[in-house]
Parts: C-alpha cells; sequence; structure tokens
C-alpha cells in the first residue's frame, strides 16, 4: 500500500453538549406536532437536594439513644395559631393535595386508606372532594383552589382544614390542566363543564389578589367554618422569605411550601424544568421568616416536594420544617411507575421509571387515570396498604437517625446535626461545608 | 324581625348566630344594622333566613350562601355572593369586583352597577345586573346566566364555557372564544323570567345574546393567538 493511500485519521464524531439527542428529539417533537410538550410529574433535572446533606450522629459531645429501646416521639399539631380544632397528626408526613380526576376514584380512595391507617391526613385537589375520600380519610385538607371546581360550603365544613393554593412547586405562576382524555361523566359533573373538554385551571383566585385580600377571604373561610379548622396557606417556592410572610400577615395557621420537585398532573415541561425553586432551597428562608415574626412553631411549615425517604424527612425538619407532605413517592408506594406494567408502558412509548403521560389517562397502573378497566387495576384496599407501610418505614427511618444523632422527638432535630457535601446545598441549606464550620454566606462574603 | 347591631356586638357574632339557624327556625327575619362596610358579613349561610343589611357592606358579603335571601340597602365590596349555592342577594346600590364568582346556583340581583369581573367562573349562578358590567365580566364563565341591562365593558366572556350572557346595551369588545349567538325562543323564556324575578320592566327582545365558540375547548395550534 502507498502511503498515499494511508485512510487519512478522522475526528470521531461527537455529540453536542448543548444540542443532545434528547434536545434535538424534542426540537422534532415541537416541529411536527406544533405544541409544547405536556407531562405530569415534577422538575427530572439534578439539582441540589438532600441527597447533599448529612447527619453528623452522636459523638463524644451528644450521646445517642438507644436505637430499639429509648422512645422517639413522632407527633405533630398543625393549626395551632387561630383554629379551634388543630390537625394532631401521628407522623409528620402528610399526603399532598392530587384531585380527582387527575386519580382515579380508586386511587384517591387508597391515599386516604393508606393515610388514615399511618395516623396522618390526605388532601384533596382541584376538582373538589369526593363522598369516598371523605368517608375513607380520618383527616382530610380540602384545597381552595382559583378555580373553585366542586367548591361547596357543604365539603367546606365537612373539612378538617382548609388549603388556600396560591401556587405548587411544579409550576409556581401557572394554573392548571386536564386534558379531556380523563373528563369523564362524573369529572366533567363536579367540575361543571362539558364531557371531554380540555379543562384549565386559573393560576390566580377569581375573587382576591395580593395578600391584603387574601387576609380578608382568609377572614370569610374562617367565618363560614366558625374557626374550627386550620387554614393553611400553600405556595409553589420562589420567594420563600416573602411568600412565607406574607401567609402569616394574612393570618395563615400553616405555611405549605412547595418545591420543584414537587408533581403536577399535567403541565408544560418547560415550566416543571424552568420555574420555582429547588426544595432545598426554600426552607430556611421560610424559617427566618417565620422567626423573624416570631411565629416560628407557633405557625407551622409543611415542606414538599422530592421528599422519598425518612432520611429526607428528618433533613426537612431539621431545617425548620413542622411536617412534609409527599405526592410522587405516595403514587410509587402505590404502583405507579411498577415494572411489571414494562410492557405496557413500552407500548406507550415510556418505560418504568420514566413515564409521566399522565394527562393522557392511559396509566398502565391505573392510578393517574379515569378509564375505568385500567382503574379497576388498583385494588384500594391493597394500594392503601402499600402505602402506610411506606409511611411506617419512613418514619421509623427519620426515628433511626434522630436516636443517632440524640434526639427523643423528631422535632428535635436542628440544623445543627447537619453538613453538607457541596457548596451549593451548604449556601441551600445554610449549614456547614462537610469537615468546616463555614457555609457560603456565613459572616458575610 | 331581629336586630342585630354588627358595629356593637361584632362579627363573629353575627356569623355564629346565622349559622345556628336552622330550617326549621322561628328566627327567620333579620336585620343587620350598621354594617360600615364590614367584610364577611352572612357568610356561609345555610338556612332559608330572610337578612336585611341596612348599609354597604366590605368584601365577600353572603359568601357561599346556601338557601338565605338576603338584601343589602347600600352598595357592596368584592365578591359580593361568591361561590353561592342557592337562595337569593339583592343589592340595592352598586357592586365591586367579582361579583358572583364562582357561583353554582341562587340568584343575584344587583340594581345599580357591577364593576370588573362580574361572573367571573360563574358556575350556575344566574345574575341580573340593572346597571353596567365592568371589563372581563363573565371570564370563563361555565354555567349559568348573565343578564346585563346596561352596558358591558372590555373583554365580555372571555374564555367562556357554557354560560349564556344576555346584553341589552353596548358591548365594548368580546372576549377571547366569545362571540353573539342568535336568541332562541328558550333564551326568551329564560331572559322573561330573571327579568320578572329581578323586578325589571325590560323586554327580553331588547337583549342580544353570547356565548362560546368553543374553538378553545382542546389545544389547536392554530388557535394559538387566542390562548
Amino acid at each position: 500500500m502507498k502511503d498515499t493511500e494511508t485512510a487519512i485519521p478522522r475526528t470521531l464524531p461527537i455529540q453536542s453538549a448543548t444540542f443532545t439527542n434528547e434536545v434535538n428529539a424534542e426540537i422534532r417533537r415541537a416541529a411536527a406536532t406544533g405544541i409544547y410538550d405536556i407531562r405530569g410529574g415534577g422538575a427530572k433535572r439534578r439539582v441540589p437536594n438532600f441527597d447533599d446533606l448529612l447527619f453528623l450522629g452522636a459523638s463524644v459531645s451528644r450521646y445517642p439513644l438507644e436505637g430499639y429501646r429509648e422512645r422517639c416521639d413522632t407527633s405533630v399539631t398543625l393549626g395551632t395559631r387561630f383554629a379551634s380544632n388543630p390537625i394532631e397528626l401521628d407522623i409528620p408526613i402528610t399526603i399532598a393535595g392530587m384531585s380527582f380526576g387527575a386519580l382515579s376514584g380508586p386511587a384517591k380512595e387508597a391515599l386516604g386508606r393508606g393515610a388514615s391507617a399511618a395516623g396522618t391526613s390526605t388532601t384533596t385537589g382541584d376538582g373538589g372532594m369526593t363522598p369516598e375520600e371523605r368517608r375513607h380519610s380520618s383527616m382530610l385538607v380540602y384545597q381552595y383552589l382559583p378555580s373553585r371546581y366542586g367548591m361547596n360550603p357543604n365539603d367546606l365544613r365537612q373539612a378538617d382544614a382548609i388549603e388556600v393554593v396560591v401556587g405548587q412547586g411544579a409550576k409556581p405562576g401557572g394554573g392548571g390542566m386536564l386534558l379531556g382524555q380523563k373528563i369523564s361523566d362524573r369529572v366533567a359533573e363536579m367540575r361543571t363543564l362539558p364531557k371531554g373538554i380540555d379543562q384549565r385551571s386559573a393560576c390566580r383566585h377569581p375573587d382576591w389578589t395580593g395578600p391584603d385580600d387574601l387576609e380578608i377571604k382568609i377572614l370569610e373561610l374562617r367565618e363560614i367554618t366558625d374557626w374550627r379548622v386550620p387554614i393553611y396557606v400553600k405556595v409553589g417556592a420562589t420567594r420563600p422569605y416573602y411568600d412565607t410572610a406574607l401567609a402569616v400577615k394574612a393570618g395563615a395557621d400553616v405555611v405549605v411550601m412547595d418545591g420543584m420537585q414537587g408533581g403536577t398532573a399535567a403541565t408544560q415541561d418547560v415550566f416543571i424544568e424552568h420555574v420555582g425553586l429547588p426544595t432545598l432551597a426554600c426552607i430556611r428562608p421560610a424559617v427566618h421568616a417565620l422567626q423573624d415574626l416570631d411565629v416560628h412553631r407557633e405557625v407551622q411549615l409543611v415542606v414538599s416536594g422530592g421528599i422519598r425517604s425518612g432520611a429526607d424527612v428528618a433533613k426537612a425538619l431539621a431545617l425548620g420544617a413542622d411536617a412534609v407532605a409527599i405526592g410522587t413517592a405516595a403514587l410509587i408506594a402505590m404502583g405507579d411507575n411498577d415494572p411489571k406494567w414494562e410492557a405496557e408502558y413500552q407500548k406507550l412509548g415510556s418505560t418504568s421509571g420514566a413515564y409521566d403521560d399522565w394527562h393522557e389517562g392511559r396509566d398502565p397502573a391505573g392510578i393517574t387515570t379515569q378509564d375505568p378497566d385500567l382503574a379497576a387495576r388498583l385494588d384500594p384496599v391493597e394500594a392503601g396498604r402499600r402505602l402506610r407501610n411506606y409511611l411506617k418505614v419512613m418514619t421509623l427511618e427519620a426515628q433511626t437517625i434522630a436516636r443517632a444523632c440524640g434526639h427523643n422527638h423528631l422535632r428535635n432535630f436542628e440544623a445543627e446535626d447537619l453538613c453538607a457535601l457541596t457548596m451549593e446545598a451548604a449556601a441551600m441549606a445554610q449549614v456547614p461545608l462537610a469537615g468546616t464550620d463555614w457555609f457560603p454566606g456565613k459572616g458575610g462574603f | 324581625m331581629q336586630t342585630y347591631d354588627l358595629t356593637e356586638k361584632g362579627l363573629r357574632g353575627l356569623n355564629s348566630i346565622l349559622h345556628a339557624q336552622h330550617e326549621e327556625t322561628n328566627q327567620v327575619s333579620w336585620e343587620v344594622v350598621n354594617p360600615r362596610g364590614s367584610h364577611a358579613i352572612a357568610v356561609g349561610l345555610d338556612a332559608p333566613l330572610e337578612v336585611t343589611i341596612k348599609g354597604s357592606t366590605g368584601y365577600y358579603c353572603a359568601g357561599m350562601n346556601q338557601g338565605a335571601a338576603i338584601r343589602v340597602e347600600g352598595s357592596v365590596g368584592p365578591g359580593v355572593a361568591e361561590n353561592m349555592m342557592s337562595g337569593s342577594v339583592v343589592v340595592e346600590g352598586d357592586a365591586s369586583q367579582y361579583a358572583g364568582a364562582t357561583g353554582h346556583g341562587g340568584l343575584l340581583v344587583i340594581k345599580g352597577n357591577a364593576s370588573s369581573r362580574c361572573g367571573i367562573s360563574m358556575k350556575g349562578i344566574d345574575i341580573v345586573v340593572h346597571g353596567n358590567v365592568g371589563h372581563m365580566s363573565a371570564f370563563m364563565a361555565q354555567a349559568g346566566n348573565l343578564v346585563v341591562c346596561g352596558d358591558a365593558g372590555d373583554a365580555l366572556g372571555d374564555s367562556i364555557y357554557e354560560a349564556r350572557l344576555f346584553v341589552r346595551g353596548s358591548v365594548k369588545s368580546l372576549g377571547a372564544d366569545c362571540v353573539e349567538k342568535e336568541v332562541l325562543p328558550e333564551h326568551v323564556g329564560i331572559l322573561k323570567d330573571l327579568l320578572e324575578r329581578a323586578d325589571l320592566h325590560a323586554r327580553p327582545e331588547e337583549f342580544r345574546r353570547y356565548g362560546s365558540a368553543r374553538k378553545l375547548y382542546n389545544f389547536d395550534i392554530d388557535n394559538v393567538a387566542d390562548y
């Protein structure tokens, strides 16, 4: 072979870090359909989260409690500020609001069963309260949403608490969407809308704007319910310090802070991934607002968005929260995205663990659907049992860590129990970088 | 007739005593004096009471009313009769924003004018306004009837669903997906009934009807400019 015939070395094909295969696929999808991508769930991108924190555990300076023998309590009371009947939970893990409509009737029943068996509350969602949900929920929080779908004073009066929803972590500043595929006769009737149309939920309340109005709205709700039940204000995490302060000013008993990992039934992917704050970043500012107003622990803070384990629960409490709420994790415990449905996920162009087309109503697990055949796949008794087990395990995990840190009650966790693995997490959680006594911002820059 | 002095006895006492009245109560008729613009007066009533408020009120007067007949001898602040389920609310004066917001049923009569977003997200309530309504009235209105004897402001019926809008005067502009529709005999009957119940002497034939074009009911990229 002559030298001139030697193959010229070529550079290897290089995939762009900007135009990745995933990005290119989305561009092609948008070009083909003319519509943005809609999906369910929360942010999938990697953001600083509870995995970036570690507990320090007991040492010479602190002694631990015996892991199996010494008591470590888990109860929490929500709504002690103004309500005559605050909510008393056995565990500091609640079930977040998810609508009948987004979820099937059996799924809502299972949430009520599981939460009740674990001694905690569950929450309605956009679309109102179903009798099954009320019957199977020992403590039920009734969401007061901008759409007011299904809102009525009878259900308001039989709620154990009211949650005024200003926003949610998956889409702070955005409204809701329930596509026509999921609008069954019953869902349509509850929402007073025609069957089969895309149902939009407004992004802001129809009869109040701003914190001064909210204060009067909360007064009205308290008057209607004779000041019996706690009133929560739920916000999507964006400006946690000021939103918390304004919720307190407006008269909230409880502030619910939902980070961007929190799920939704359906919204634009671009919204989910690009608007809001990670859950980790919103807790400390919210706590500081409560402390500055001298109402920390008097007004309870519930944190949600990507809570998965007892470790996450413990970390949220250590940062100053009084309780957490779970949504996506509860659905997974009940059977959502279970590999046993892999063949069907494949048919839908997805795979178990990644399925998020909840808005299409074709969920093989029978949870995020209104299709009667699919919904029948979920046994609410068994799913409720699985949820109860999961809640119990999370609680046991949190207790395990609490005892190791020397605490006899989960509420005794404190930020000093934690360190951070990354600079970002140290800055957001305002706990020292591991091995140091420093975090970004400490002592000023 | 029971008389309650709101300034003297306070809001909590008023709503508490009205909530304690049940269908069989003998204390049916109530008169509230000295309201002085207070908020949340007579909210959450759940019995066939007759409540007259002698003066003007603040926010959310008669909110979530269920079965009571409430009359305000004055004007009302934002959100009068919000989320009303049944019964009636009559306002002798004017109404601020969001009158009848999200109402599911019952009759709201405003004898003066109503401000912006009257009937926003209404879900079955009937609203009759003797005067004019402000901009964005009947925004996302789902069901029920809004009758306006005067004029309507900008963007009437924006993103409307299945509510029926009747306007006797001019409409400054229609909102997205709201169009004028033919007045059919069934609508004349509805109008006649509502006008009578609202104590209005107007002829149904003088009204024009507006409702949903139903083009935005399911997303279509070709209608993107309207979203």
